[in-house]
């Protein structure tokens, strides 16, 4: 670096040249100090009910992570209603998506501000009508009414994400490929789908992590079935097992450590196709 | 707002008469399931806030509109409560996130996608959890309580009414950092997306103009991301106005907003009509907000 005839002093020069850096630093440094918390406390052994205050290190939680009456089956269930939300959320919105970006029909506009609707409301107001439709109807709360509010929910992100993906897409690949006498099933098959493969995807991880992770909707539609957010809504009030703290850091471990792969092995993809 | 060059073509006309049904067909068992669980149970919560009665005898129409005074009149503290607090934590996560967001998209190389990652991540551990952490974080005679104290930082914020009796939690101050940090990468997202579109050659044009780096900021970088601020503050203050857990977790009843109305009216009281007038007022008054601030943000130069 060539000695710039400097105004203030080199420090001085240095801090404001990265404030930006220092500061984007310290927000992420606030994102994530909660999973740092979690993470320690999950080898917390606490004297009373709540897990709160540090007080000696145990590994008790990790080699017992199921010793905690219902918590399991809460977590099962949850990644079983998200597994089904996200198929029918993915397989609706995706029809729908295809729909929206690729034909023009009288009721577009009207059909695509009825899918954003549900995404600009508050989560609560939608919790609420949907259980007043389901005591109106006198549909009993439980496994079923769950699903129905998640796939609700689900869809409308589904849409956006296919929707995005299927309208940039160049129009000219699907009529190079009839001009290659490909019928119109190999041209979606071969060419459409392909394309549109990382929308679906996204909208379907986006799917599932919605539904996994809900809670306010659930909230209003579960009836006394306990997913894995009720579970440790109950526990807030009744007391919270290092169980919980267990969960929640293994479930990151595993996210971050299946996104790092993902991009190891789209990047090494990438450097083998340009070699 | 200007629509950028990325904007996608208008989609092409169906190719043959044979394929005019087809848009029809795809479309009709989202949209089925749309009317039949989104529409309908709107339709059933109109009908059921102008209805009176009881638990034990039924609810009937009698067209009662007056739940909906009712309930403002009752319940309007925890409106504005609500309003404001979801307004301080947008400004807050757009304070803390442009920088973050900044960050990945010009200064950050080759740690992009690892910064990326590190804000999508907390996503995967339940957000309930989280928002139980912060109760360790900010507990009395925590670290931040400790050290926030001996900086008479408390002092001047119980002044100001934010927190009180030198604790942090069960304030509206805990509230608000609750819901800046539920929502956050809300805002981080779209402002990212945003920024990364600019071009680069734009900063060096404005810097051979002899912009200063604050110059170029605000008349190139961030008009240019405009877009994304309007996503994010809408990402961020809808949930945030109707969110319930960051005030039952870490508020005390005097930080109660309108979703924890909502939720005990319905959840608890069993009073369903003025739950459902609640829902609509919220509904309504959020609606109305957003109308606003597009038009604002749409047709106005913000700089």
């Amino acid at each position: 670096m060539a000695a710039a005839p400097g105004r203030s002093p080199r420090p001085l020069r240095w801090l404001r040249r990265n404030l930006v850096v220092l500061a984007g630093l310290a927000t992420l440094a606030y994102l994530l100090l909660p999973n740092v918390v979690v993470t320690v406390f999950s080898f917390n052994k606490p004297n009373g009910r709540f897990n709160y205050k540090w007080q000696r290190f145990s590994t008790d939680a990790w080699t017992h992570p199921c010793d905690v009456d219902g918590l399991c089956g809460s977590l099962s269930l949850s990644l079983w209603i998200a597994l089904w939300a996200t198929l029918g959320a993915t397989v609706l919105g995706t029809a729908a998506a295809f729909a929206l970006a690729r034909y023009r029909f009288r009721a577009r506009s009207t059909v695509s501000s009825l899918v954003f609707l549900p995404m600009a409301m508050p989560e609560v107001v939608m919790a609420a009508s949907l259980a007043t439709l389901f005591l109106n109807t006198g549909v009993s709360f439980g496994f079923w009414t769950i699903l129905v509010a998640h796939i609700t929910f689900c869809l409308s992100f589904v849409v956006t994400a296919v929707k995005a993906r299927v309208t940039s897409m160049d129009p000219r690949l699907e009529q190079a490929a009839q001009d290659l006498y490909a019928t119109p099933l190999q041209t979606f098959l071969r060419v459409t789908l392909p394309i549109a493969a990382p929308g679906i995807a996204a909208g379907a991880l986006l799917s599932f992590a919605l539904s996994f992770d809900d809670f306010v909707i659930t909230n209003f539609n579960a009836g006394s079935t306990v997913t894995f957010p009720m579970f440790v809504w109950g526990a807030a009030q009744r007391g919270t097992p290092v169980q919980i703290n267990v969960i929640g850091t293994a479930m990151f471990v595993i996210a971050v450590l299946c996104v790092l792969a993902g991009q190891l092995a789209g990047s090494r993809r990438k450097r083998s196709r340009r070699s | 707002m200007t629509t950028t060059a990325t904007a996608p073509a208008a989609p092409p006309a169906a190719p043959a008469r044979r394929g005019r049904l087809v848009p029809y067909w795809l479309l009709l068992p989202g949209i089925l399931w749309l009317l039949l669980f989104f529409v309908a149970p709107l339709v059933y919560q109109a009908s059921t806030s102008v209805q009176t009665g009881s638990l034990e005898d039924g609810f009937q129409v009698t067209w009662h509109v007056a739940t909906y005074w009712d309930a403002l009149a009752q319940y309007y503290p925890q409106f504005l409560r609500s309003v404001g607090y979801a307004t301080a934590a947008t400004v807050l996560c757009l304070l803390l996130g442009y920088p973050l967001a900044y960050l990945i998209a010009f200064r950050a190389g080759r740690w992009r996608t690892l910064l990326m990652v590190l804000v999508v991540a907390p996503f995967f551990t339940s957000f309930l959890i989280r928002t139980l952490a912060w109760k360790t974080i900010l507990s009395d005679g925590g670290p931040v309580v400790s050290a926030l104290g001996s900086l008479h930082v408390l002092g001047l914020t119980d002044a100001l009414g934010l927190t009180e009796g030198h604790r942090l939690l069960a304030t509206p101050l805990a509230v608000v950092c609750g819901l800046t940090y539920n929502f956050l990468p809300f805002m981080i997202l779209p402002l990212y997306t945003s920024l990364e579109r600019i071009d680069g050659r734009l900063h060096e044009a404005a810097g051979d103009l002899y912009a200063r780096p604050l110059t170029t900021f605000r008349h190139v970088t961030f008009p240019l991301s405009l877009p994304g601020v309007v996503a994010g503050t809408l990402l961020t203050f809808i949930p945030a106005a109707g969110d319930y857990i960051n005030a039952e977790l870490l508020g005390s009843p005097d930080q109660k907003m309108i979703g924890n109305v909502i939720q005990s009216q319905f959840l608890r009281v069993l009073d369903y009509p003025t739950a459902a007038a609640l829902s609509f007022i919220l509904m309504a008054a959020i609606l109305a907000m957003v109308t606003v601030y597009l038009r604002r943000a749409g047709t106005e130069d913000v700089v």
